[in-house]
């Protein structure tokens, strides 16, 4: 056999190119790539989302799900008592097994998609318009934070961002009598202005200092929850009038998101704001002047500071969008879900949850938006899946936990699935994972 | 050890980079591979250390059939590699990073770094080389680096040794002593795969030569052959070694640089009160061994260095103290000595990189909207005319051969409108037919009237193309001699001392013209 390939070989290196390597293509049935240009475009696309970050995510998301399963099983009572007798009747802990495992998805896909439950479609909708309204502040927020990723900052201030924007949309939502449109875009630039000032303090601190934005805004976080907390407990200051309780005022009717579908739907305009925020940071990456040079300055800063593109006043734009993007997060909460006034406790961990939807995401506009639907089902489904079937919610939290974890080691999921590394053609054996960071400083 | 190379094939996408590829190195042999850029010599180096799967084809050590899952695989089996970019870890020790090598081939038990240290110092006694196992690799010069990456490679009983383009980051000195020592380990008995684009290195040095183009071994050459015959054996057609060029007409002052200073971040003079002017039309080249404060000097006139005095004015206007976008919007172009770490992107696509430098005006911005059909075109021209081998402009540049990256950051330099041109080591890694290119289009920037700087650490680039040459050494001008002064003197120069010979340092270097075009035939 190997003597043969030597013959063909030469045969290749005499003949004519074209007509060579057709030849061994035939004869040895390899995978030499078709002469047709358009067949050599859908191998090279299949290879790409086979091999590339795609599949990775949505597999991290079926592996999270098994083992999500596997926890469900062995914490489950009813399994444990039919495991205590499995090498008699075995069938039974698989039947258990099943029951709350099947039990817990379906409740999760009832709370998130559709209640087959409910008589009417308008209602067997409605957990589907929940899981939009919680995705909307988290894919505002993931976007904030994947624009950061982009250009290399680590901005895991987002609880801070969201605490500063909530007050100042809070403010201008109850102190001011404005018109009714007019009211609302006030109070939402307001929101975007208050995230950016505070991301901002930690760009200018991180251009001008050298500090690291990661120390800068988790202290900014604290910074925010202490400020936020002192003035929700000052009469005169964000504190609702004639209360002691820690809380704002309620939002003044013409500053408050209406609902998208009408009263009977808690999916507000808010939703509509994330779509758009979605197409303009996409813009912003791929389109514009201003993203080119985050994206340079996120891959290769040294270049981009020897192509004349300030480093500095990069890191402090980006901050300061981010930082915007995520105070919308903000106003959504507070213009859109909990409108009666707020708390200290208003971020309500979307700052947290905006890193693992980027990271989800892969820091793409799209993949953010996608990211954030599902994490936005699976905080409705969540609660019907404790309500329904006594599964600690807490469960939800470990399957997010192991996206995370999953799509931060994607040769362990290509080694899981047999998935080719990316860069070499598709081959029986799995090359062994440690070949591809090689690979990459070899260059 | 015999390694042979059967039939090797490797594809990226529709790409062949490596086309049935046989090769065999026997024992005691110093095998040169030549090919232009992006002929596939790195990967195919890459099959043989297990980092890229082959498509097709094997490895074959003392004729028995390998399969290396990865470097680690290699290694075990007898394979070194010294890569032209080095794998150490710069806070480490030298001994340390040795051990580590070991440690990652999954050697069984410990081994301390006594032990490492022992071998570290039996090899370099072997060899004669000078390392002291518990320097840090970060304060040893390259030289010395690439001497550990031998050390890391022997300290396994590696039997085959592969040396891509080691000599690119040498010195002069420094390559004569790699020679050497590759000399000393094929008597050993070991078998050596050396890639280089320096013909002179190939003549001196190899048994053996093989010439790759486009993906195929196009044949043997003989190691007496012709720098000329090599040249056209490996490009597919005659090339000009030599560029040839009219004598400079130089025109005014154009850039004058007096008493420049400059600091490094940690307090080091790094160049010191340097003056000089380059005319329009002139090129200056700046000759000396690495580090002697060029890089600084390139990079204060860019604006890159923070703590700079003296003063820089280019045509009249002052450049000094002015922004990295305002010193480029002035004309200034720059090709910097490091591609990888400062000119390029290497996850952007060749046309992104070919607009860097440009992201904030017309024509590639307009309204701060990116104007990609005026790009795609724009790229796909200079691609062409840069004869960047490629199979798209959308392609990461991380991922074409070096040579080709090369051409990207040449492209988009010499497409700008340009009043200055600073080059350093511009042909750093290219192969013979891109320098011939290379070396032309600089010697007609310079015939359009644009001044040229142009630091080069090797002195036939020197000779090609300087009208007249600044010797730095330490931080300072040593002096100013014209272009076409002897290697001799020039190497007298950049030891640090005057030429006592007085035709030298000419006091004025413009009543030397006229010898530039006639250079060449002497080295
Ligand atoms: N990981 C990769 N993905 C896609 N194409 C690649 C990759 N690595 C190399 N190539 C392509 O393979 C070809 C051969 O590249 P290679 O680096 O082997 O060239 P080379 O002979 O070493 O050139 P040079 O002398 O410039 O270093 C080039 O066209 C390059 O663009
Ligand atoms: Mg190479």
């Amino acid at each position: 056999m190997s003597d043969d390939s030597g013959a063909q070989a030469s045969a290749a290196e005499t003949g004519t190119e074209a007509a060579g390597s057709a030849d061994v293509a035939l004869e040895t049935g390899s995978q030499v790539p078709p002469d047709d240009p358009n067949d050599n475009r859908w191998n090279d696309a299949l290879r790409q989302i086979l091999g590339g970050s795609f599949v990775i995510s949505i597999l991290a998301v079926v592996l999270a799900l098994i083992v999500g399963a596997i926890l469900i099983a062995v914490t489950d009572p009813g399994v444990q008592q039919a495991a205590g007798y499995f090498f008699s009747r075995p069938g039974d802990t698989f039947q258990a097994i099943w029951n709350v495992v099947s039990g817990a998805y379906s409740s999760l896909f009832q709370g998130a998609i559709y209640n087959f439950g409910r008589p009417t479609f308008s209602a067997g909708i409605r957990p589907f318009t929940d899981t939009l309204t919680y995705a909307t502040p988290l894919i505002v927020a993931g976007l904030g934070v994947g624009l950061g990723f982009r250009t290399g900052l680590f901005n895991i201030g987002g609880q801070g961002q969201m605490l500063i924007a909530a007050a100042f949309c809070g403010w201008i939502g109850w102190s001011f009598d404005l018109p009714p449109v007019l009211h609302l875009i006030v109070a939402i630039v307001a929101g975007f202005v208050g995230g950016a000032i505070w991301a901002g303090i930690a760009g200018v601190l991180k251009a001008r200092t050298g500090a690291h934005e990661v120390i800068v805004t988790i202290m900014l976080n604290w910074i925010a929850f202490y400020l936020i907390s002192y003035l929700l407990r000052t009469p005169g200051a964000l504190q609702e009038h004639g209360t002691n309780n820690p809380k704002s005022p309620a939002i003044l009717p013409n500053a408050i998101l209406p609902p998208l579908f009408g009263p009977q739907y808690q999916l507000h305009w808010g939703f509509v704001i994330s779509i758009a925020a979605t197409i303009v940071v996409w813009w912003l990456l791929e389109r514009s002047s201003l993203g080119f040079k985050f994206r340079a300055v996120g891959e290769n800063p040294n270049a981009a500071r020897v192509a004349g593109i300030s480093v500095k006043s990069v890191i402090i734009w980006a901050l300061v969008i981010s930082g915007g993007l995520v105070g919308l997060a903000a106003v959504d909460q507070v213009l859109g879900t909990t409108t009666g006034g707020f708390s200290s406790g208003i971020d309500a961990g979307i700052g947290f949850d905006a890193i693992t939807v980027a990271l989800l995401g892969r820091s793409r506009p799209i993949g953010i938006f996608v990211a954030g639907v599902l994490f936005g089902a699976f905080k409705a489904g969540g609660f019907l899946m404790q309500a329904a079937n006594n599964i600690p919610i807490d469960i939800v939290l470990v399957v997010q936990s192991l996206i995370v974890l999953f799509i931060a080691a994607p040769p362990l999921v290509r080694a899981i699935f047999r998935l080719p590394t990316p860069g070499s053609k598709p081959r029986t054996k799995t090359p062994a994972p440690t070949a591809t960071a090689e690979e990459a400083t070899a260059k | 050890m015999k390694l042979e190379l059967r039939g090797i094939t490797k594809r990226f996408g529709s790409l062949t980079a490596n086309d049935h590829i046989s090769l065999t190195v026997e024992p005691g042999e110093i095998h040169c591979i030549l090919g232009e850029n992006g002929a596939g010599k790195s990967t195919l180096m890459n099959v043989l250390y297990g980092l890229l799967p082959a498509d097709e084809g094997e490895i074959l050590l003392d004729d028995e059939v390998q399969h290396f899952e990865g470097p680690g695989e290699a290694m075990k089996a007898g394979i070194g590699m010294v890569h032209q970019h080095f794998m150490l870890i710069p806070v480490f020790t030298v001994a340390e990073n040795v051990m580590l090598g070991h440690e990652s081939t999954g050697f069984a038990g410990f081994l301390n770094l006594n032990e490492a240290r022992k071998r570290v110092r039996e090899i370099s006694a072997q060899f004669g080389f000078d390392v002291d196992p518990d320097a840090l690799i970060e304060d040893l010069p390259v030289g010395v680096q690439q001497r550990v990456e031998i050390i890391k490679a022997l300290s396994r009983d590696a039997k085959v040794l592969v040396f891509d383009e080691p000599t690119a980051v040498l010195t002069p000195q420094e390559t004569d002593e790699l020679m050497t020592i590759m000399r000393q380990l094929r008597d050993a008995g070991t078998a050596i795969v050396f890639i280089t684009h320096k013909l002179r290195e190939v003549r001196e040095v190899a048994d053996r030569i093989t010439v790759m183009r486009l993906g195929k071994v196009v044949g043997e050459a003989s190691p007496t052959a012709s720098n000329a015959e090599l040249a056209s054996l490996m490009v597919g057609r005659s090339v000009e070694l030599t560029v040839q060029k009219q004598a400079a007409r130089p025109g005014d002052p154009a850039l004058q640089v007096r008493g420049l200073t400059v600091i490094d971040h940690i307090g080091q003079l790094v160049v010191n009160d340097v003056s000089f002017e380059v005319r329009a039309g002139e090129i200056l080249a700046i000759a000396g061994v690495q580090g002697n404060g060029q890089t600084e000097l390139t990079e204060a006139l860019l604006g890159l260095q923070q703590h700079v005095e003296g003063e820089i004015e280019l045509d009249g206007n002052p450049l000094s103290g002015l922004s990295v976008r305002n010193v480029l919007d002035a004309g200034v172009g720059f090709i910097p000595e490091d591609r990888n770490e400062d000119g390029l992107v290497a996850e952007f696509s060749i046309a992104e990189n070919l607009m860097l430098d440009r992201s904030d005006s017309a024509p590639f911005v307009k309204g701060g909207t990116l104007q990609l059909g005026f790009r795609s075109t724009f790229a796909a021209e200079k691609v062409s005319e840069f004869d960047v081998r490629t199979q798209s402009i959308d392609t990461a540049v991380g991922t074409l051969s070096g040579g080709n990256q090369q051409k990207v950051v040449l492209a988009r330099e010499l497409s700008r409108d340009l009043r200055l041109l600073v080059a350093a080591q511009p042909t750093r890694g290219l192969d013979v037919g891109s320098i011939e290119f290379v070396h032309k289009r600089i010697v007609q920037a310079r015939d359009s009237g644009i001044p040229v700087i142009v630091v080069s650490t090797e002195l036939d680039e020197v000779d090609a193309l300087a009208d007249r040459i600044a010797v730095m050494y330490r931080g300072g001008i040593v002096g100013i001699v014209p272009g076409g002064t002897d290697r001799e003197t020039l190497g007298i120069m950049m030891a640090g001392e005057q030429p006592d010979d007085p035709n030298g340092p000419a006091p004025d270097p413009h009543d030397d013209e006229g010898r530039s075009g006639t250079r060449g035939e002497a080295a």
